[in-house]
């Protein structure tokens, strides 16, 4: 019997992804990368044909963490999903609850006091250090480099800590509320913050001197899965992919929300849009996160953190939204459609890791395996953000 | 009784087979006590404790791994080729016995005095290579046969390197006897070839490092690309000996590259053998330094560093020192 399922499945499995065979040339390899593998973080499965150790067709197979979070939508409350939202993509929930939260609030014409905006804001620049900190060393693990997660880490701790003191948990946050956020930040939290963004400013330098700056991680990065403008916007790519390839677009700046047009950052671009690019605008950014929650730490105003008079049960009036917010891996959009019932009639989740992950099977072409491995890390996948 | 067994052990056979018995337990001890050590090294440079919970200072933390590794159970994937697969591990440890037998840890305490000790060195190390290859043809895995070709592809490439920088200190002293280069080296801090050849001592431990499959030229066993690389598929105890064989294919090279560049057992008030452990383990300490420091480079990379750079650098370091030990003479 496992004889007759196994001849079945290598039939399907390994051809039906690939289309038509390019040749029948009997000289390649078709090796199945994950969905268990140490260099696709989760579990994305990559079936890829080798030439020797170079690539001639990579193919992600996506789906082995698909959890209907768009079906999810359908069947809560718009307030009971909102709980979902920190799960879609953990390493940058907040951001998520912001864009779920923020459409529905522009479906209901609900109004946000400025004390909650600024806190959206730091707990969300916050978490988007905490989210490139991880790739960071999740990157270098893809490269060989053991030692710069457990430093990257040791940051993470710092954020976590001082977001739990707010939002109650360490990673799948749920914070955000229709009007506001759920809890007030108090002095303790402002002083640890504060304290966070002077230590973290000196240990960006040790980062650039003992890894960016590293000869062999240079040899690894430069001129590697060079993506170039005009195949970014084909494939729909935003976030640090897309501004490594050199077009500063940020959802944070081409389509201000919130108060961000009123905070002074800059929007840090490649020039090439090779790896060393992409990785190199994602550090840049680090230092853009603690320039904005600095900001937005002094201008923080005093005032109620929720909508003080909110209705007792949220059922929007009919009619659809979209609401787009900048994440750590690029644009999120969340598109809602009400019926005026107490359930979304669909909701439409836009995670970039999608849009990213899809070009990598033409980035990937021709390169070795060790540089396929190289570019997946650089996209920055989170494969439940994907899958959702 | 006790004149007949002297009389046996002075023997060469005898000393021989002693020397080896030595040799297999000095093995085994350095096993545990450089996964120890790589462990609080990894630690250290993590910031981290490393292995603390079992024993004093996780010091029973090698021991436990030990009988973790021994009593787990041996399994062949289906298809592999099992006589291959099973001596793979067996190939890749033997020759590390043989290669440990000209080491002069001292004058006295040496294995074999061997006038060809370099030489044996060098070719049972090679053995190695075959090891990874069976492991990763036998294995019946498209990792563990990716593995083994850029191992193949990685050695015979970086035996050249090493050859010639040997060859570099061989031509010097005008000996391929290990006990007859470090005792050249024993008049003081100044007579070390390391001051005589620093070319050739960098080139012979940047090739040691690539021989050893050490970081950041661990390839073949690139965790993040092949998963394990050639042993991907051993478990137990079989996964035990090949890492039994690369730690002690990294006292090797560090050992030879103590005897050949830093004076071998030359040092004061404490005796030789001391000393000479002492530079090994610390050659060592610097390859787990490089291991937890670096990122790995890339298969091509890795070659042309060895064929642009390291192979035309030995080569004149090689042509110099011939036309100047010719021009002493």
């Amino acid at each position: 019997m496992s004889q007759d399922v196994n001849s079945r499945l290598t039939g399907d499995f390994y051809t039906a992804p690939f289309g038509p065979r390019l040749e029948p040339d009997g000289d390649t390899l078709v090796l199945n990368m994950g969905p268990q593998h140490p260099a696709t973080h989760g579990v994305l499965r990559v079936v890829v044909e080798l030439d020797g150790e170079y690539i001639r067709r990579a193919e992600p197979v996506l789906g082995y963490i698909h959890r209907m979070h768009e079906k999810m939508g359908e069947v809560k409350t718009w307030v009971q999903y909102l709980p979902n939202m920190g799960r879609v993509d953990y390493l940058h929930a907040l951001a998520w609850n912001w864009a779920y939260v923020g459409a529905v609030e522009k479906l209901m014409g609900i109004e946000v006091p400025p004390r909650a905006e600024y806190i959206r804001v730091i707990t969300c620049e916050l978490n988007r250090i905490n989210s490139h900190l991880l790739w960071w060393g999740a990157y270098l693990l893809d490269l060989g480099a053991f030692t710069p997660i457990l430093y990257a880490f040791a940051d993470r701790e710092h954020i976590m800590d001082i977001l739990q003191m707010v939002t109650g948990s360490r990673l799948t946050y749920c914070y955000y509320r229709f009007g506001g956020v759920s809890g007030d930040v108090n002095d303790e939290f402002i002083r640890r913050t504060r304290e966070f963004v002077a230590d973290f400013k000196k240990r960006l330098p040790m980062y650039r001197a003992l890894v960016t700056d590293n000869i062999i991680l240079r040899g690894r990065c430069e001129d590697i899965g060079v993506l170039t403008p005009e195949m970014a916007r084909r494939y729909g790519a935003t976030g640090p992919v897309l501004r490594g390839s050199g077009v500063a677009y940020d959802v944070r700046r081409a389509e201000p929300y919130s108060i961000y047009d009123r905070l002074d950052f800059d929007i840090p671009t490649g020039r090439k849009g090779d790896v060393m690019d992409r990785y190199e605008v994602r550090m840049a950014e680090l230092d853009q996160c603690l320039r904005i929650v600095e900001q937005a730490l002094d201008a923080l105003p005093t005032g109620a953190h929720i909508h003080p008079d909110l209705p007792e049960r949220f059922i929007p009036p009919k009619g659809e939204v979209y609401y787009a917010v900048e994440g750590a891996r690029g644009k999120i959009g969340v598109y809602l459609l009400s019926d005026g019932g107490p359930k979304p009639y669909r909701v439409k989740l836009r995670s970039p890791g999608f849009s990213n992950l899809s070009l990598f099977a033409e980035l990937a072409q021709g390169t070795l395996l060790a540089d396929a491995v190289s570019i997946l890390g650089s996209l920055d996948l989170v494969i439940p953000e994907i899958d959702r | 009784m006790t004149a007949q067994l002297l009389e046996l052990l002075s023997h060469p056979l005898g000393q021989m087979i002693t020397a080896l018995a030595a040799i297999m337990v000095f093995m085994a001890v350095n096993g545990m006590a450089l996964q120890y050590a790589e462990r609080k090294v990894a630690g250290f440079i993590q910031r981290r404790p490393g292995p603390y919970e079992v024993g004093p200072h996780g010091l029973l933390q090698p021991f436990a791994d030990a009988g973790k590794l021994i009593s787990k159970q041996l399994v062949a994937p289906l298809g592999a080729d099992r006589l291959l697969f099973w001596i793979a591990p067996l190939v890749s440890v033997a020759p590390v016995v043989v290669c440990f037998l000209p080491i002069p840890f001292s004058p006295l305490l040496t294995g074999m005095n061997i006038n060809l000790g370099l030489l044996l060195i060098l070719a049972f190390s090679g053995l190695n290579t075959l090891a990874l290859c069976l492991a990763g043809w036998g294995s019946n895995n498209k990792y563990s046969l990716l593995g083994a070709a850029r191992a193949v592809a990685q050695s015979v490439a970086y035996e050249i390197p090493l050859l010639l920088s040997v060859l570099a200190v061989a031509f010097q002293v005008g000996s391929l006897d290990l006990a007859a280069i470090a005792a050249s080296q024993t008049q003081g801090l100044l007579s070390w070839n390391v001051l005589v050849q620093p070319l050739a001592f960098i080139i012979f431990f940047i090739s040691g490092i690539a021989e050893t499959n050490r970081a950041p030229f661990d390839l073949p066993e690139a965790e993040s690309e092949l998963t394990a690389g050639f042993h991907t598929e051993y478990s137990g105890m079989c996964f035990g000996i090949f890492f039994l064989a690369e730690y002690s294919y990294m006292v090797v090279v560090c050992a030879v590259a103590t005897a050949l560049f830093l004076g071998g057992w030359d040092g004061p008030v404490f005796p030789g053998p001391w000393w000479f452990l002492a530079k090994t383990f610390a050659l060592i300490f610097a390859m787990m330094w490089f291991r937890w420091t670096f990122p790995r480079v890339r298969f091509d990379q890795l070659l042309n560093i060895c064929w642009k750079w390291l192979i035309p650098l030995g080569l004149a370091n090689l042509v110099a020192t011939a036309a100047i030990v010719k021009w002493v003479q």
